[in-house]
């Protein structure tokens, strides 16, 4: 389970709140989305529950512990963070999974980090890449890259931010229904940040919409309702449902928008 | 799967085994090279006598030419070669800047200057040698070092500074910077030279030209224990610089306090560059050349590029002093001015090859 409560945060030098008592709770094993428009705060929000960026005041513990009380180490061992561009570094596949067993190394990697490393290259589908370059990647393989490194922690909180911003049709698909699986299976509670709602819609258990640095809604399949999207974005919306789930389809011009809803009504 | 998980790790054992073989080539051929250069000079001495001597045997000609000019010569290419390449690759990572070294980013000019300082103000004290080999001796060397740390981590802090408030700068932004605090110790160095007496100018000139060939068993022997200690902490740190070279959050996400061993880091590099150019002046390029091509064997994995770039930034000095020692002889060309020939070239490549991503 983990818990976020009241985090606050404004940028060094600025009065501006980026974030404003910001909490939510997530049962373990499942996947919650953080939506809203670009400057909502979504990756500051990641970057907070991490420490990478200093929170004003707030909370987030996982399983009862505090964070706060962690050293960077201990922290790396709970808490998993995916950023958006990962610098393609120079080093080979197997190197860069082994990388995410850096809290626990404390002079070197042992023969269990290696195994551990390697049986979540296998899990994710990376056979055989265990030599290939990194920065030879294409974006979808590198991002599998990145969420086995972050694996590799062991985790039991996985921050994504904007996992599938640079991937095709098929590789979004694909790394967020590896993450769901992950997830389920390891009983771990995961965040990412999304822009399509669709996507989120399919892969995500929880939704979290932020609006001017406050969390505008956040629930099940419950909060996504056109009302709510539409103060949001400022989009209007329709909900269609197709096999089971609810597409979202919308209407970008307001003023078009805005006929079909008073024609409706 | 186990049988899976056995032939995955074959596969990178072998591959590991790759690296260590990479690291064993530099480290032999900095060995032969050092004991090949022991051996050139005005008398040739065979490289059989050379291991005899070392081994404590040999002429008494033979003997005092290797233990008292040969030796130290080589050892001081060995130990500030190792010295300036291991801090380059430091640098380079920690600054996330492939342009990044001692030289490139003024460190080495801010040092030199402080080695001015310490020969014109504080009197390190310079006398007149009898012994041929070396018209000029520092017989103070430890103010000097002093003062060469000192004004060498001023350049240091400048540079993490402007990395740090203008993050936008780029790399090769933080070189200029480099070129503009070069200049400003430069220039503060001719100044002390106009007003300074003809001894302690000979003593500040030759900072500028680099020489290997005035160091003492003694100013080795602390060159050697720096070294050591520092090597000991950039391989203690090999795994944060592996996490530091995917990029800044995603190392502080992996639990490593990026701030404190980027300062850190700058800190022990500017020290081992200042040591390096107190007892030998400045020798640029060492310290950019030898990381780069040591990544492309090792790539940038410092858990082998930080053994690696110390044993190729030895071997590349070895060959530059020993090329000057015998090209044209007796004449010995300045050691600083041949790594530069060598280096201009080379850092000319990696600033058109665009600030890209390391080697």
């Amino acid at each position: 389970m983990v818990k976020v409560e009241n985090i606050t945060y404004t940028y060094p030098h600025s009065s501006r709140e980026i974030l404003r008592e910001v909490g939510f709770d997530l049962p373990a094993g499942e996947c919650a989305a953080v939506l809203g428009n670009n400057g909502a705060g979504k990756s500051t929000l990641l970057k907070c529950i991490d420490r990478i960026l200093p929170a004003r005041g707030g909370r987030v513990t996982v399983d009862g512990a505090d964070m706060s009380a962690l050293s960077g180490r201990e922290l790396a061992q709970k808490i998993a963070y995916v950023p958006q561009s990962a610098r393609a570094a120079d080093m080979t596949v197997f190197d860069a999974v082994l990388l995410g067993r850096r809290p626990y190394i404390r002079w070197d990697v042992g023969e269990e980090d290696r195994r551990i490393a390697g049986a979540i290259l296998r899990q994710m589908g990376l056979s055989g890449y265990e030599l290939r370059s990194v920065a030879e990647l294409s974006g979808g393989e590198a991002q599998k890259v990145l969420l086995a490194r972050a694996l590799a922690q062991q985790p039991r909180l996985l921050l994504l931010d904007e996992p599938t911003s640079s991937l095709d049709l098929r590789s979004q698909h694909h790394v967020l229904q590896t993450v769901r699986d992950v997830a389920r299976e390891q009983r771990l509670s995961v965040v990412t940040v999304l822009h399509d709602l669709n996507l989120a819609i399919r892969y995500c258990d929880k939704f979290l919409f932020l609006q001017d640095a406050e969390v505008y809604a956040y629930g099940g399949l419950e909060v996504m309702t056109p009302e709510i999207i539409e103060a949001v974005y400022g989009v209007h919306v329709h909900i269609i449902e197709h096999h089971g789930l609810p597409v979202i389809v919308p209407f970008p011009e307001v003023g078009q928008g805005e006929d079909a809803k008073s024609s409706k009504s | 799967m186990d049988n899976h998980s056995a032939e995955q790790l074959r596969v990178y054992d072998r591959y590991l085994r790759r690296k260590r073989a990479a690291l064993l080539v530099v480290f032999v051929t900095a060995a032969l090279s050092a004991l090949y250069a022991v051996g050139v000079g005005s008398i040739s001495i065979p490289l059989g006598e050379v291991v005899r001597v070392l081994l404590g045997g040999g002429e008494a000609v033979a003997r005092t030419a290797i233990w008292n000019i040969r030796l130290p010569r080589v050892a001081a290419a060995v130990l500030v070669g190792a010295a300036l390449a291991s801090a380059g690759a430091v640098m380079q990572c920690v600054l996330q800047n492939p342009l990044a070294s001692a030289s490139t980013l003024g460190v080495s000019q801010g040092a030199a200057f402080g080695a001015a300082v310490g020969i014109v103000v504080f009197g390190g004290g310079v006398v007149n040698s009898a012994s041929a080999t070396t018209a000029i001796t520092i017989q103070n060397p430890y103010i000097i070092t002093l003062c060469a740390f000192f004004f060498g981590s001023l350049s240091t802090a400048a540079v993490i500074a402007i990395s740090q408030l203008k993050r936008d700068v780029g790399p090769s932004g933080l070189v200029l910077a480099g070129v503009a605090l070069s200049s400003l110790f430069s220039g503060g160095s001719t100044i002390l030279q106009y007003f300074a007496d003809d001894t302690k100018l000979g003593a500040i000139v030759f900072w500028t030209f680099g020489n290997l060939g005035s160091t003492n068993w003694r100013e080795l022997g602390i060159l050697a224990a720096v070294l050591l200690a520092s090597l000991g902490y950039f391989l203690f740190n090999r795994w944060n610089y592996n996490a530091m070279e995917t990029g800044a959050d995603a190392a502080r996400s992996l639990g490593v306090n990026t701030r404190s061993v980027m300062l850190l880091s700058m800190g022990i590099c500017s020290l081992l560059s200042a040591v390096a150019v107190s007892f030998v002046g400045i020798i640029s390029f060492v310290g950019l050349v030898a990381p780069h091509i040591m990544r492309r064997f090792v790539g940038s994995d410092y858990r082998y590029l930080i053994p690696c770039s110390a044993a190729a930034g030895a071997l590349l000095l070895i060959l530059a002093d020993t090329f000057g020692r015998s090209v044209m002889a007796p004449v010995v060309l300045p050691i600083g001015a041949l790594t530069s020939f060598l280096g201009a070239p080379m850092f000319l490549f990696l600033l058109f090859k665009g600030g890209k991503a390391h080697g």
